[in-house]
Formats: C-alpha cells, structure tokens, sequence
C-alpha cells in the first residue's frame, strides 16, 4: 500500500503536468502485479467498489477517539477522509505510526470487494492499523470512492503510456477490451504477448484538429465552411450493444450526459459538438437553437447526473462527420463523401438528441466574411473551413482544416486584484481580477485572467502589484486602482456569481493601457449592452 | 492558588519580583524563555536569559542590557527563586521554573520532546502550575520521526540530480536543525543559505553547533545550483528570491505539513513535518509527567487541550496571550 500512498501523496502535491505523468510512469513501471493494475483503475475512474458512506466512517472514529476532539479536529482540517486519516490513534505495540507493509493494494480492493455494507466498517478499521497516515487517507479514499487527486483518467493513461513508452492513442484504443487489473494490457506494454484486440469494444478515436487561419482568405470551391459552435467537442461511439463518449481529450464522459449514450443504440462513430438547447438563438438559420456555454458549463465534470439537471439543461449533439459507419471505415475518404453519409445517416438518429451542422452557403470568400461579421449568436465560437477533399487524420494537419475564430471583443478595465500563480509562475502575481465603473463610481470585478500577456510584460505587471499594494488577504493583493487593461474576450454573458452580473468566456489580457487614465476605462453598462 | 502570578495578554507578570515572562510590550525587567521574536521582543529595560538568548536578541535588537543566567543557575528575585531549565525548542531555549512561598510554577515558553542535535533536552521539572504552549494541540497533529523526514528530502534529490530542493525553514532555530540533522546523516555537500540566515547561523557557530560548509545563495551560478539543498525563510519559497534557482523543488519543514491543504496552499511540493513544538502526543505526556495541579495554557489550539485536561480530571485554564504565533514558525 505503501507505494501507492506514496503516488497519491506526489500527485496531490505536484503542481506540473509533466512531474505528475513521471510520477504515474514510475510507479507503473516499479509496483508489482497485480497492485498497479488496480492502481491505474483508481486513477482512471474504473474501480467498481460499493462505497462505503462517510457517516459509517465519522462512526468509525467516533468510536475510537474522543468526539469532542473529533470535531475540532476536523473543522480545522476540513476533509473527512484526512482528518480521520491523522487522527487515527496508533496501535499501543507500535512507538511510531508505520505502514507494516502486510497489506498490498490488491488485498485492500479484494477485501473491499467482499465486504457487505453493514461489515465494511470493521474491515476498514482492521485495515487502518496497518497503515500510516498516508496509507490511510489513501484506504479512505478509496472506500469512499473518489481520489480526488486532480487528475483526468486520460493523464494517468499517458502516464501509463510513458512509462512503457507507448503511443496513449494506442493504449486509448486497447482500453475498452480490458478490465481491471489490467493484466493483459502490462503483458503487452513488457512486451510479453501481442497488443490486445479491441475489435467490437467502443474505443475512442483521435479527434481531427484544426489550424487557425492566418492567410487572409481560401478558395471556397476547395473549402466548405462551416460554424464553428461554442460546446464541447465530443466523439460518439457506438457497437451496436454499448455507447460511449468521449471528450476531446479521450476522457469517457458517458456518465455526464447519459442521455446522450442512451439515445444512440447505432454501430457507428460520430464527431459532433456537445451543446444544451436553448430558447432563441440560432433557431432559424443555423439549425436549431442552442445555449451559450454557460449552460452547458453546468453539466460538464459531473460524475452523475441528476434528472432535475437533464430536465434543466438537455443536453443534444450538433453533428460533425462520420467517421465510422458500420464495419467500413470512412475516415480515408474525403470530406464530401464523409458529409454525404453523414447526411444519409441523419434520418436514423433520434432528432430530439442529434442534430446536423449546417454547412454556410456563401458564394465567395467575402461573402462569408461578412456571413461571419453578422454573427452575434452566443453559440458560434467561429467559422470552420474544412478542406474538400481531406480525410480524416488525427491531430492537426497543415492545411486541411482551419478555425477562423469571431474577433473578440474588447473592454478597457481596471486591475483590482492580483493572485500568485501556479508552477514556473509561483514567484510573480499573474493572475488579475479586473473591473468595471458602476454609475455610482464604484469599481466592480467582471472578470479575471492569467493570459495574453508576453514575459516581458509579466515582469512589468508583477512589478506594479508589487509596488501598488495596498491590502493583502491571503495570497490576494489588492492594488492602487489606476492600471487599465484592455481585456478580450470572446462573448459576455449574465451571471449570478458576480457582483456586476456579468461573466466572460476567454477573457485575456490584450494590452496594458499605461496611457489611459482609470476613470475613462468603461462602465459595467456599456458592458451589459455586449451580452448575447 | 499562587496569586503571586498574574497572566495579562500582554505576558505573565510576576508580582513579588516585579518582573515580565516573555511580555509583548517593553517592560522593565522581562524572563525571556528564547529568541523567538513573539517570545523576545526589544526595548525591555532589562532582560534575564539564558547566554544564547541574550545574543540571539543582540543579534536582532542591538545591544540590550541583560543578565545571562546559565541552566541550573538559581537568580533570587523579591523572594522568588528563578531557575532556566533547557526546554528542547531552539538554541538557548528555556523553560522558567520559579518558586514562592512554597509553590512551583514552569513556564515552558515554547518546547519539544524529541532531540534536536542544536539544543539540550526538555528536562521536565513537576510542579504546582504548568504553564504550556498548545501549538499542535489537535490530535491530528502527531509529528512522525525525524529521520524519516531527512530520509525524503535526501531521495528528493538524489532522484532529481538536475534540480535543487529548496527547503522553506525558520531561520532561527528550523533551520540550523535541518542543516545538523542533514549533517548527521551523511550528507557533508555544501549546503546553501538565504541572506536572512547567516548571520543566525554564525552564531549559532559561535556557540559550538557545527554545520559544516555553509555558501550564500545569492551571486552563485543557477547550475552550480544542481543537485543541492537550499535553504529560505519560509517567506522567500514563492517569491522573487527563488527565481534564481535550477528548477527547485519546494520543500518546507514545519509540523504544519502534516495537513496537506497547508503544504498545498503554500505551494510546497514536499513537505516534510519537522517541527520544533510539542505534539499532540507530548503535550499530553508531558503534562502526566509533571503531573501538575493546574494546568495554564498559552497559546495554540487551547480549546483542545483544556478539553483533554478536563476529561483527564486536570485542571486548566486558556490565558489567551495576544501576539504569539506570529512568527512564519512550527
């Protein structure tokens, strides 16, 4: 158990992407079988354990240690699990508290397995005398389902892959034939049998990417175009018997939007954009109405859904291409032939949960430009141009597809508040909440960002909050209410969380406007006139 | 009981020798338990400590008039008789032992149970009034061994031989701990220090606590940097100061760490629970070993510790000092 506390603990405190991705290789090289395999279950969100309650485990404690200090303990720690983690009282035979090394992961997941609900408190408390503070918080962890260590099932299989030097794409695509503990899949990855079969198992695809466009115009007879919209990208894939989807990262977020999976029982895999209905927008000429992205932010990273939620915000697919049709693979075939099955396809599919993208008439170039000029939906992120004749490749290839995304808009604000950030960034204040005038002249926040800006300029602004001070709470400094920056944003919209009422999508940093004075920056109501 | 001692929020004034323990505001006469600075403060008109104390305020207040009292030494002062019994927290540090009309009072100041190769051990001396710091006075807080603490930031480095580890630590007292017990386990590199620490350091020297070779940070070369171990205040871990080094894995050795949120709040990749107070665990053993009649405690998480003392049938009271804990220490 020992070692894979050891991983969690390292996960929960390295802030890098690369030094969490070492830290799984490692461990997946070095844990014997079959503890990293149940392992990398855990990490990926594939561990099926009945959960055991908390309130069995604040009994557990309870029971074992002053109750009093009990609830001190743990108003001062917070977590549950963490507080009982520490406070657990060491056994009287031992002088310090050790992982005794008797238990191994697996037999912490096959005791857990086993147990029934009313006995599993008792084999957790036996469980707990034999680990350490860490290997602790790590059983809890575990039987309460949820690491919670910040990280995605799709950055522990590139960890996994890493380790074993492995493409992800291809261990993405064994996955699905595989259960936990996973032996097929470290037999293969040490080179001890042949790459496992994923044949009839719904495995995720790499997306097809796209460029921004920088020339100034295409050929439209070479380029259809088509909108870009402001969801999710998400891939469909269907066996016929089993649904799943995917993000564009490879994640499985089936469980968000169950839905979805349930209304597509077709053999097929479909590239689409996640979207939540909505009242007006786009109705007419872009093909049924969806919502802004706030919307769809309510259902996104849920690891259930509840009915209320899906009533609220009914989630459908705006339907891209097909990749997949059946046991025929479309993908080397061009984009035309694509749409035209894709086109074929559409009758088939539940309409109150599938949809198709429009493609943009517009006889030239300039045309289109000003089409995508007009454009004030909230849903449309852009415009996509997507070559003719390209097949569907994974990744970004030159040439072949381009996103020409809407000019953002821009706003003039005041820097109110800075925060330290996170990683390479820690030293320097790089994280600014911003604001706007109010007619009574008073400042209030519609937006914070951490981008935009060059190093250069980072080092200047970091200067300034340092100089500017003039009241701290915490790791927040507040500053001297005179520099303007010109923030860009792709669209506004009304929100409860802030007190101006308004919250931004991509707000970044476009210039720093040491030439304007902070009174003439603009007012949250020429801001609420942008709201789409 | 004992009315010859009062507790006010200001510190603890003891009336027949018109005298201050560690008071928060210039005083005539102050007892000074150790250097920390919410425990010595300047201005006092005159100050009675141990020898090491008294140049560790030297140090950081200029010269002010005091008396050194060596451990053991008996002062009598208006009928009380004050002794300075090691406390095991930092260089110099005291607890206060004073008697009067037949009742014995210690005052710890602040303390450990656990050795610390820069300090003598806390030496318990029974007593009528215990009076008590409750620093880690949470159950949750129990310090693991030190040793296995070292063990960690040693391995940190040698599995990154391309990087530092910056270790956050106060730089009185944590500090020249961790560079001792560093020492003690075998490991003789150079080892680099922040500005802020040398001067402390050198005394430290200066009073016989050897660290072997000791380099400023500042003007080195970032890859002369690689594969060693730094040190900071605690203050400098996020800030422009660390820029400077190769790639640093950030480190701090408080007893803080033993809850992750802190270490993460902090930025701290590895944090190492070395603390130079009491735990839960010593806290409770040693007000058994006392064994005193009424228990007073200081500062910390009081409400804790006078609910464990009253289930154990102890007699307690929270004093409520203003100012402690303000040092960036644990």
């Amino acid at each position: 158990m020992r070692q894979f506390s050891q991983l969690l603990d390292g996960l929960v405190y390295t802030r890098s992407r690369n030094g969490k991705l070492d830290l799984i290789a490692a461990y997946m090289r070095d844990a014997p079988d079959p503890d990293r395999g149940w392992a990398l279950a855990a990490l990926t969100g594939n561990l099926d354990l009945k959960a055991v309650k908390s309130s069995a485990i604040g009994e557990m404690i309870r029971a074992r240690t002053d109750p009093v200090l009990y609830e001190m303990s743990r108003d001062y720690v917070g977590d549950l699990a963490e507080t009982v983690a520490l406070l657990w009282p060491k056994r009287d035979d031992q002088t310090a508290e050790l992982d005794d090394g008797s238990l191994s992961l697996a037999a912490v997941i096959d005791r857990l397995h086993g147990v029934s609900r009313a006995a599993a408190p008792d084999a957790l408390a036996q469980m707990m005398d034999h680990l350490d503070s860490s290997g602790r918080f790590a059983l809890l962890k575990l039987a309460t389902g949820g690491l919670r260590v910040g990280i995605s099932a799709r950055l522990a299989k590139t960890g996994f892959a890493q380790g074993f030097g492995l493409d992800v794409d291809d261990v993405e695509q064994v996955w699905h034939a595989l259960a936990p503990p996973y032996t097929a899949l470290f037999d293969w990855a040490e080179g001890r049998t042949g790459r496992p079969d994923p044949e009839g198992t719904p495995y995720f695809r790499p997306f097809m990417l796209a460029h921004p466009l920088e020339a100034d115009s295409v050929d439209l007879t070479d380029y259809a175009a088509e909108w870009k919209w402001d969801g999710i990208r998400i891939q469909i894939v269907g066996t016929g018997s089993e649904t799943r989807l995917y993000s564009r990262a490879g994640d499985d977020i089936s469980g968000s939007f169950p839905e979805i999976a349930a209304a597509f029982t077709g053999h097929a895999v479909l590239d689409g954009e996640l979207l939540v209905k909505g009242e007006v927008q786009g109705a007419a000429e872009h093909g049924g109405a969806a919502a802004s992205f706030n919307a769809l932010q309510q259902r996104l990273g849920r690891k259930t859904v509840s009915a209320r939620m899906m009533d609220d915000y009914p989630a459908f697919v705006r339907l891209y291409d097909l990749l997949i049709e059946g046991d025929e693979d479309l993908r080397t075939l061009p984009w035309t032939d694509r749409r035209a099955r894709l086109e074929a396809f559409m009758p088939g599919l539940d309409p109150n949960r599938f949809d198709l993208s429009a493609v943009i008439d517009a006889p030239d170039f300039e045309a289109l430009a000003d089409i995508r000029a007009g454009t004030r939906d909230a849903a449309i992120e852009g415009v996509m141009l997507k070559r003719r004749d390209s097949p569907y490749v994974a990744g970004r290839k030159a040439a072949l597809w381009y996103k020409w995304k809407r000019d953002p808009l821009t706003a003039d604000c005041v820097m109110m508040y800075a925060q330290r950030g996170h990683g390479k960034r820690s030293s320097f204040y790089s994280d600014y909440t911003f604001g706007c005038w109010t007619p009574d002249g008073e400042l209030h926040p519609v937006g914070k960002a951490y981008s935009g800006f060059t190093d250069e300029e980072l080092k200047w602004l970091d200067r300034f909050v340092r100089q500017n001070t003039v009241a701290r709470f915490g790791p927040v400094r507040e500053v001297e209410k005179t520099l303007v920056l010109e923030v860009a944003f792709d669209s506004i919209h009304d929100s409860k969380r802030h007190k101006s009422g308004l919250a931004m999508r991509f707000p970044r940093i476009a210039r720093i406007r040491k030439d304007k004075p902070a009174a003439e920056a603009d007012t949250v109501e020429g801001l609420k006139k942008l709201v789409s | 009981m004992a009315h010859w001692i009062e507790p006010h929020p200001t510190g603890i004034y003891v009336r027949p020798a018109d005298a201050w323990i560690d008071p928060s505001l210039p005083q005539e006469r102050a007892l000074v338990t150790h250097g920390h600075a919410d425990h010595a403060r300047g201005g006092h008109g005159h100050v009675w400590a141990t020898r090491e104390t008294l140049a560790i305020m030297a140090l950081r207040y200029g010269t002010a008039s005091g008396t050194a009292v060596g451990y053991g030494e008996e002062v009598r002062m208006g009928g009380v008789a004050i002794r300075y019994v090691p406390a095991g927290h930092v260089l110099g540090s005291a607890q206060i032992v004073l008697e009067h009309g037949g009742e014995r009072i210690v005052v710890t100041g602040d303390y450990k149970r656990r050795p610390d190769p820069t300090c003598l051990p806390f030496e318990p001396v029974p007593c009528d009034i215990f009076v008590t710091e409750a620093t880690f006075g949470l159950p949750v807080f129990r310090h693991p061994d030190t040793g296995s603490e070292m063990d960690r930031l040693l391995a940190a480095l040698h599995v990154h031989p391309d990087r530092c580890v910056l270790v956050g630590a106060y730089a009185l007292g944590k500090a020249q701990r961790v560079i001792c017990e560093l020492r003690a386990r075998g490991h003789h590199d150079p080892i680099y220090i922040h500005g802020a620490m040398e001067r402390m350091c050198a005394l430290y020297e200066e009073f016989g606590v050897a660290m072997g070779e000791l380099r400023p940070a500042t003007g080195v070369l970032a890859k002369e940097m690689r594969g060693r171990i730094i040190l900071s205040p605690p203050s400098a871990l996020n800030d422009r100061w660390s820029r400077r080094l190769p790639d640093p894995i950030t480190a701090m050795a408080s007893g803080w760490m033993r809850v992750r949120q802190r270490a993460r709040q902090k930025n701290v990749e590895l944090p190492l629970v070395i603390s130079d107070h009491a735990d839960w665990d010593e806290l409770t053993d040693t007000i058994r070993e006392v064994a005193p009649s009424e228990t007073w405690i200081t500062h910390g998480r009081e409400e804790a510790l006078l609910h464990w003392c009253m289930t154990h049938q102890i007699r307690a009271r929270a004093l409520a000092l203003v100012g402690r804990e303000d040092e960036d220490e644990g």
